[in-house]
């Protein structure tokens, strides 16, 4: 393999970057990038980058050395929108073909928006540095009134984050009780009462209607309910879409998500994927995952990069799914996987106090872990959690 | 140079944090004591809550490791090593030497790429 591109320069990419000079590819390596900031790290975009303490120098990924070290060809402000795969290349919407050998598909996902609010002023979502710069803008400049609609975790971060900032806001969710699905009704409900304790404004169980506007400006967001909420900034945490449009019609199986094996294959032996873009198929759950984890954007190119530079698949993703979230001076850690009926068990710690451990099981196995204010307990028993067996072909 | 604890209040695989000019993680990995700045050189994250594994100390939020004879991350998203700090066991109590502030830990191997 001469030339393998990375498609894609967030931390899935950038990480894929490092894995593929770590495990000794030395041929040509380029990077195309659809923003054009150099790979950054977006946790912080909804806690600290928002409330100022966090600068955007604090956000780069990588270091001067770093780059050096890679040396690779950085095309970035130049999104991908077709792969050729007869061509063995990548056409960008500056009209620029890269040929290559090998592709990494790390193209990430783009933040839902509320259908029919594009033209509003005052409307946002928070993916991107640019998302984040122009909402921060917005919060910073006189008190205006927030509505954040969608109480997931990026949802739960800005509400948090507009608390600390000192302004109104008020939290809509069309669930009755948000994050039920990701964490099972106990723990869901552990992390709605923090909004309670801090006395945020919320409308849970309530869908949005419409949003009104006057001169092109938001003005404020109704309700299911028929309730008018008044916002000047309004801000939408409805969840992603995975951005695979460039790959349409190549043969790549899409469906929500790059199809690939439980090596991060693709359909295409010299296309691999990683992170929020990349649907494994995982034979311990016997069936395809899509991960928007932090910690499989970055941890899953080590094995992606080593089947694509083997050309066969070596090793599988075997990672236990693992993210956290810093809202209202909370630390929450989960590791594992859910279904609404595995069972939860308080290890260490009470709810009350917000400083717990929990179990999850199924079956009498664990399954899962969840932790408020505990890292430490949390980082042991997140060790425990049974991994799936490695196999190896 | 600070006292910090009996070493029998530090048994191996365990940590403690003390603040100096900022705070301090001690650890004893397997009955070598170490001692590195606690914040986790990417973010808030306590590297005294972190999972010990040999002399390396996983960050509790990111899961990068630490060297702790080095301050070395040794994967992403780290970038920067953490400082590192002289331990000494004294009439078994575990004393910390601080280094000042500002003052880099030398990067592991750098004098041999510079030889060779």
């Amino acid at each position: 393999m001469r030339t393998v591109t990375v498609v894609g320069t967030s931390l899935a990419g950038f990480s894929a970057a490092q894995q593929l000079r770590a495990q000794g590819f030395d041929g040509r390596l380029v990077m195309v990038g659809a923003e054009v900031h150099l790979p950054y790290d977006r946790p912080p975009l909804s806690k600290g980058f928002l409330t100022g303490k966090t600068s955007r120098a604090d956000l780069a990924l990588g270091e001067q050395s770093d780059y050096d070290e890679l040396e690779a060809e950085w095309v970035l402000g130049d999104p991908a929108v077709q792969l050729r795969p007869s061509s063995a290349g990548v056409e960008l919407l500056s009209g620029e073909h890269i040929g290559t050998d090998g592709i990494v598909v790390a193209t990430g996902a783009t933040a839902r928006s509320l259908p029919g609010v594009d033209e509003l002023a005052g409307v946002h979502t928070l993916r991107t540095l640019d998302d984040a710069v122009a909402l921060h803008d917005e919060l910073s400049s006189g008190r205006p009134r927030v509505v954040v609609i969608g109480a997931g975790f990026i949802g739960a971060e800005i509400t948090s984050s507009c608390l600390d900032l000192g302004l109104d806001v008020t939290l809509v969710e069309a669930a009755p009780l948000p994050l039920e699905r990701a964490l099972g009704s106990t723990m869901a409900q552990a992390c709605a009462d923090l909004h309670r304790d801090h006395r945020v404004d919320v409308r849970f169980g309530v869908g949005v209607e419409e949003l009104h506007g006057a001169f092109g400006h938001v003005t404020g967001v109704r309700l299911s309910s028929g309730e008018v909420l008044p916002a000047d900034v309004v801000v939408t945490g409805v969840g992603v879409q995975p951005n695979t449009a460039w790959l349409a019609n190549t043969g790549l199986g899409l469906n929500d998500g790059v199809l690939c094996d439980a090596g991060g294959v693709t359909d295409l032996p010299n296309i691999v994927a990683v992170g929020d873009v990349a649907r494994c198929y995982r034979p311990d759950l016997d069936r395809t995952i899509r991960i928007e984890h932090w910690a499989t954007a970055n941890g899953q190119p080590r094995v992606a990069v080593g089947n694509l530079l083997a050309g066969s698949v070596v090793e599988h993703h075997t990672d236990v799914p693992y993210f956290w979230s810093d809202q209202y001076g909370v630390r929450i850690q989960f590791a594992g996987t859910v279904h609404p009926d595995d069972d939860v068990r308080i290890v260490d710690g009470a709810v009350e106090d917000r400083r717990f451990l929990a179990h999850y099981e199924r079956q009498g196995q664990p399954v899962g872990v969840l932790a408020f204010n505990t890292p430490r307990a949390f980082g042991r028993a997140r060790r425990q959690l049974t991994r799936p067996s490695l196999i190896v072909t | 140079m600070f006292a910090v604890c009996r070493v029998e209040e530090l048994p191996p695989g365990e940590s403690i944090r003390f603040t100096a000019d900022v705070a301090v993680a001690v650890f004893n990995a397997d009955g070598e004591f170490y001692a590195v700045d606690d914040t986790c050189t990417h973010q808030d994250a306590s590297l005294s809550d972190g999972f010990l594994e040999g002399c390396f100390v996983e960050c509790p939020l990111h899961a990068a490791f630490f060297d702790l004879r080095t301050g070395a991350p040794t994967c992403l998203p780290a970038k920067r090593p953490v400082r590192t700090h002289p331990v000494t066991v004294d009439n078994d109590v575990v004393y910390v030497h601080v280094e000042p502030h500002g003052q880099v830990p030398q990067e592991a191997g750098r004098e041999q790429e510079e030889v060779a």
